[in-house]
């Protein structure tokens, strides 16, 4: 099956992290990124820009509506995501444990839908 | 001609593991149920006949397993992955008869499944009654005091939520398992609790059910030795379970612990209970509740009668299970055995004060506790309302009629 593990973290935590421990924390996704990869987990996966330059549309009688920014204000907001190949829940949630995010985020796992 | 409601026993004992097996073979919780309802429709046809097989389980996972696949076949649109698994299927039916262990792996892989922690603990102790156990959505709906569509549409959900979310079907690796298990104790207690004091109906206990749940323990002292948790559990359920015979008259009323023939109790399993209990304190770490609980329960099944039961030392356990797990329900019981070493008036006064918190709101002991208090104390009018309130709270058929002859003595 495949899952999609989206991780959320605080924005504004993240954005006053010191240089030198946002370079430790890019290569610890560097690193865990080559593990899944190796171990034939990893289908996909991305950081995102923070909400600051999001976009969000909605059609509303035929007509787009764009406004600034994610929907709602919430403590945590999505900063990236990964789509693994996993064989069940219980092994998602062991790949989603060891994303380095999961220390201080949290990590939705969510089970990607078949086409039937 | 076989009497429709042996065919009806028969399916009772066996669907819980033809179901387990089932699961396995076709890798589908949905489809191995309907399979399995085809194949007791099939069962009920040909068994009133008079055709009984040898094997009424593995009979009814062979045509289960044959309902499955026509069910697949009858589908219109085969993609790859159903081929897949219809050649698995097909495959699999032409293998040998499965071997006793793998079928007792069924019924574990089943539990762990049920009790997997993606679902909410009522979710797991449903899943676990309806499909482990056989229960049907009314009794489990029953036991959680819900409608029955209520029930049905969780199961439903939760059913969903196994073959959407993928939730294994199997028992956890051994580094998983410490955190898994926990779980699935509470889940086989609350199944020998249905038992051994049915929420409701016309009998007081399942012994079907309290067997079922000690099979499921025994099974995984088996797979997990020296857990004490695990022994805890079993010598507990055993100990409770060897009083059964001396529990309820041939007319189905409930005898109370103070009045039974303790000849009636079936001693052999009392030590292997003892045992177990005994083993249990012997693994190193933080003292188990199951373990506390089966060592009052010995305490109890080995005493010569009421009067020389070693209350204190009962006392002092319960204050032991208060710390580990403090709980309302616990409370109460220290409450009651608090009455026979210090008097029915200084238990009143905790049981109040228990209610007084209202951890206890709409619990069906509590007014029954109060009443044999008030009735002790001579205090007639108060125990016969809280008698009534007792009857009130009970579905139980038996327990109400021991209320009402309580109240008949105290004319």
């Amino acid at each position: 099956m495949q899952y999609l593990l989206l991780i959320y973290r605080n924005e504004a935590q993240q954005s006053q992290m010191a240089p030198a421990d946002y370079q430790k924390l890019l290569a610890e996704y560097s690193a865990y990124t080559q593990e899944i990869a190796q171990s034939g987990h990893f289908k996909a996966g991305d950081g995102l820009q923070p909400t600051s330059t999001a976009k969000t549309v909605r059609v509303r009688d035929g007509k787009a509506m764009t406004t600034d920014g994610p929907f709602a204000e919430t403590r945590e907001q999505l900063g990236g995501y990964y789509l693994v190949e996993a064989k069940d829940l219980d092994a998602a949630i062991a790949l989603a444990a060891r994303i380095p995010g999961a220390r201080d985020g949290s990590i939705e796992v969510r089970p990607v839908m078949i086409n039937k | 001609m076989i009497a429709a409601s042996d065919i009806d026993k028969i399916f009772r004992d066996e669907a819980g593991r033809a179901l387990a097996t089932l699961i396995r073979l076709v890798g589908d919780f949905d489809l191995a149920e309907d399979a399995l309802q085809d194949a007791f429709a099939v069962a009920l046809e040909r068994w009133s006949a008079g055709e009984l097989p040898d094997n009424p389980r593995a009979w009814l996972v062979n045509v289960g397993r044959n309902k499955a696949i026509d069910r697949v076949r009858r589908q219109a649109a085969f993609r790859g992955k159903q081929q897949a698994l219809l050649h698995e299927l097909e495959l699999n039916a032409q293998a040998p008869a499965e071997p006793p262990a793998m079928l007792d792996d069924d019924m574990l892989r089943l539990i762990f499944t049920c009790c997997h922690p993606a679902f909410a603990s009522e979710v797991q102790v449903a899943l676990t009654l309806r499909t482990v156990c056989g229960l049907s959505t009314a009794q489990v709906a029953r036991a959680f005091l819900v409608s029955e569509d209520a029930m049905g549409q969780r199961l439903v959900r939760a059913k969903q939520k196994i073959r959407l979310a993928g939730i294994p079907y199997e028992v956890p690796e051994r580094d998983a398992l410490a955190p898994r298990l926990d779980g699935v104790l509470a889940v086989i207690y609350l199944v020998f609790t249905e038992g051994y004091v049915a929420t409701s109906g016309a009998d007081l206990m399942r012994p079907d059910l309290t067997a079922e749940a000690i099979r499921l323990a025994r099974l995984l002292d088996r797979l997990m030795p020296d857990r004490a948790a695990i022994k805890g559990l079993l010598a507990l359920m055993l100990l409770h379970d060897a009083r059964r015979a001396g529990r309820e008259t041939a007319a189905g009323d409930i005898v109370l612990l103070e009045e039974q023939d303790r000849s009636l109790w079936d001693r052999a399993q009392i030590e292997e209970g003892s045992r177990l209990v005994d083993e249990a304190l012997r693994v190193p770490g933080r003292p188990q509740s199951y373990v506390v609980q089966a060592a009052i329960a010995a305490l109890h099944a080995r005493a010569p009668s009421y009067g020389q039961t070693d209350w204190p030392q009962i006392a002092g356990l319960y204050e032991v299970l208060l710390r580990i797990n403090p709980s309302p329900v616990i409370e109460l019981n220290h409450a009651a055995a608090v009455s026979m070493v210090d008097g029915p008036a200084r238990a009143l006064d905790l049981v109040d004060a228990i209610a007084a918190r209202g951890g206890l709101d709409g619990y069906e002991l509590l007014p029954a506790v109060r009443a044999d208090l008030l009735r002790r104390l001579g205090r007639k009018q108060e125990a016969r309302e809280a008698y009534a309130a007792a009857t009130e709270a009970t579905q139980l058929e038996p327990l109400r009629r021991l209320y009402a002859r309580r109240v008949g003595e105290m004319e």
